[in-house]
């Protein structure tokens, strides 16, 4: 952290006057490169100004250069806390315009990793939220469930974090029964285990409330009018979520709460984060008790590919899978907007085709965006090092944010 | 759509959603339509921050949750500047889109949402579309001093300048992009779906014709 002084600071009577200090681009307590110009008296926060895209990497601009197909790796890459369910929105808007029909199985098969994801993405924020108002232990602790979940998409996909692994039509590949079993067992035992005990040590921690505990207020009034989402609307008591309201796959066979916020400060923002991985847990439980058996992508076969085996032996197969790779498929012209309740919020991709075999334009809606828009305000009158606990309740990620 | 197949975010039904708003809005709506399970509506640019009050004040769009640049080079006012409203009353998505060109501005809407500046700030970034009464319209994704609005059609996807870390000025400087090798695009839309230029060798045919 460097700061400039507008003017000398004295010891006498005189007084000091606003300064203005640089918080980032690089500083472990703000979850990337965000750069964050502050305008402080003393050690109270006036004006926050924060500099993001230092991290674009022109995503939506290199998607209009790929196929669909092709273009769905970018969205692991935004994201990389959770990228499953930055997948998910993308897949879900082609399949919107293709009108596709998705396989049972494959529908409870995304449900189920997209909570997954839920929780990899909620033990890392909760650990670095924890972590930024000074605690060591829990983050650590969490960081093990968030290692097996990464070990859950390997098995899955092949990839601990840049799956792929949703595709239009389905999902990529099948899981071996093994990996359901052995999901199953972990949701029992270790999952509960590990959270319960790193939790116990924060929830009711005294020091951990006071950092906390009346920390950016904001009203129900200013949570919609700033467009916030996902946890950061519920903190504020609004049953808002996407899995509820607007269902997708099969959301609306799932039987989960939705947790909301009585206060509206970030220790509210943080618990309604803890209640949601228990939420998804209960989700991926009726997941694997209700997932039936058959086939995990589109039988259309200018959407997915067809087997391997069948390519073998049969013309039209060889012929499906390699036009499906190189030409890749035409979407029919028009726009659509497909939201879905990602970790952070709604993330949403707003998809124009003009029938050709790639997206004319895709713009990705970031959650972070208006989250981080409302720093300024969310800040005001708060203390320098009460900006960390801001930021780690916003659960911002650059890689989305900046795209 | 006559039957909906995908499994995407099912809201509330859109029965009679369009025509209310149709006639709530009256002349400022240019077009309109449901499409793929979406409303969109294209109103009139100098009434936007208007009928954006109406849709939120009367029609309970509380929320706006992005605004979207698009570029079509080839009509005459080639931007679309695209707001994706949600009603968390109603339960329903709205699409309303207004068009521009490089020097028209269009009403800022950061009257109605805090959170549009940054929006309207991005979407002049990538496009160069100018807001009027929008008071903190800079960059905000590209770089310092960034030149050029990269999301347009006619930018190069690799840029005109690349960066590096010169040990010499023991700063960053900025250089034309060298490419070892070309940006390749390959075609691989189907010969006999009819490309829109004449295939290599095939121009033989044309000139025995001749």
């Amino acid at each position: 952290m460097s700061f400039t002084l507008e003017q000398s600071p004295t010891t006498g009577d005189e007084v000091i006057s606003n300064y203005t200090i640089n918080f980032g681009p690089q500083h472990p307590a703000a979850h990337g490169v965000l750069r964050m110009v502050m305008e402080l008296d003393g050690e109270i926060i006036e004006r926050i100004d924060p500099h993001v895209g230092l991290l674009h990497r022109g995503t939506e601009k290199l998607i209009e250069y790929k196929t669909y197909l092709q273009a769905l790796p970018y969205f692991d890459r935004l994201d990389y806390c959770s990228p499953l369910a930055m997948e998910y929105s993308y897949v879900l808007a082609i399949e919107k315009m293709l009108n596709v029909e998705v396989p049972i199985r494959a529908q409870y098969l995304r449900v189920l990793f997209a909570e997954l994801t839920r929780i990899c993405n909620h033990m890392l924020n909760l650990g670095s939220h924890v972590m930024d108002v000074g605690a060591m232990t829990p983050n650590l602790w969490m960081f093990e469930i968030r290692e097996d979940c990464l070990t859950f998409f390997e098995r899955a996909s092949g990839a601990r974090m840049h799956s792929a692994w949703f595709r239009p039509g389905g999902v990529h590949q099948d899981v071996p029964l093994k990996l359901l079993t052995d999901i199953g067992e972990w949701l029992d035992t270790r999952l509960p285990e590990l959270f319960e005990d790193a939790m116990s040590l924060v929830v009711d921690n005294r020091i951990f409330k006071q950092r906390n505990v009346d920390i950016a207020l904001v009203s129900k009034e200013d949570a919609l009018a700033w467009g916030f989402s996902g946890p950061m609307i519920r903190a504020a008591g609004i049953p808002w979520d996407l899995r509820k309201a607007q269902p997708y796959d099969v959301y609306d066979r799932m039987d989960f709460e939705i947790p909301v916020g009585t206060n509206s400060d970030c220790y509210d923002r943080f618990m309604v984060r803890v209640e949601e991985v228990r939420q998804s847990a209960r989700i991926m439980k009726q997941c694997l008790a209700d997932m039936p058996e058959g086939p995990i992508a589109s039988s259309d076969r200018k959407v997915s590919p067809p087997k391997r085996g069948e390519m073998k032996s049969s013309m039209e197969s060889l012929i499906h899978h390699f036009k499906l790779y190189t030409e890749g498929f035409h979407v029919p012209a028009g726009e659509v907007y497909v939201a879905t309740e990602s970790p952070k919020g709604e993330f949403g991709v707003y998809l124009v085709s003009d029938g050709s075999n790639k997206p004319y334009r895709c713009k990705i809606r970031p959650t972070a965006f208006s989250h981080l828009q409302a720093m300024d305000f969310m800040s005001k009158g708060h203390m320098l090092p009460d900006a960390t606990a801001i930021l780690g309740a916003i659960d911002v990620v650059f890689g989305e944010c900046d795209r | 759509m006559a039957h909906v197949l995908h499994s995407a975010p099912r809201y509330a039904s859109f029965d009679g959603v369009l025509d209310g708003l149709l006639a709530r809005l009256g002349d400022a709506v240019v077009a309109s339509r449901e499409e793929h399970g979406e409303i969109v509506l294209t109103v009139v640019r100098d009434q936007v921050e208007d009928v954006l009050r109406t849709i939120r004040d009367e029609e309970s769009f509380q929320q706006l949750m992005d605004i979207a640049g698009v570029d079509y080079p080839d009509r005459a006012e080639r931007f679309e500047v695209v707001y994706c409203l949600l009603s968390v009353t109603r339960n329903l998505r709205l699409i309303v889109k207004v068009s521009t060109d490089e020097a028209t501005p269009v009403p800022t809407v950061t009257t109605l949402w805090p959170n549009a500046g940054w929006y309207e700030r991005e979407v002049y970034d990538m496009f160069g579309v100018l807001f009027a009464g929008n008071t903190d319209l800079r960059r905000i994704l590209t770089d310092y001093g960034f030149q050029g609005h990269p999301f347009r059609k006619d930018f190069p996807l690799t840029g005109y300048v690349e960066l590096r870390y010169s040990e010499e000025d023991k700063r960053v400087v900025y250089e034309p992009v060298r490419l070892a090798q070309d940006l390749r695009q390959f075609d691989y839309t189907s010969p006999w779906e009819g490309p829109h230029y004449v295939l290599p060798g095939d121009e033989k045919a044309q000139g025995e014709k001749a």
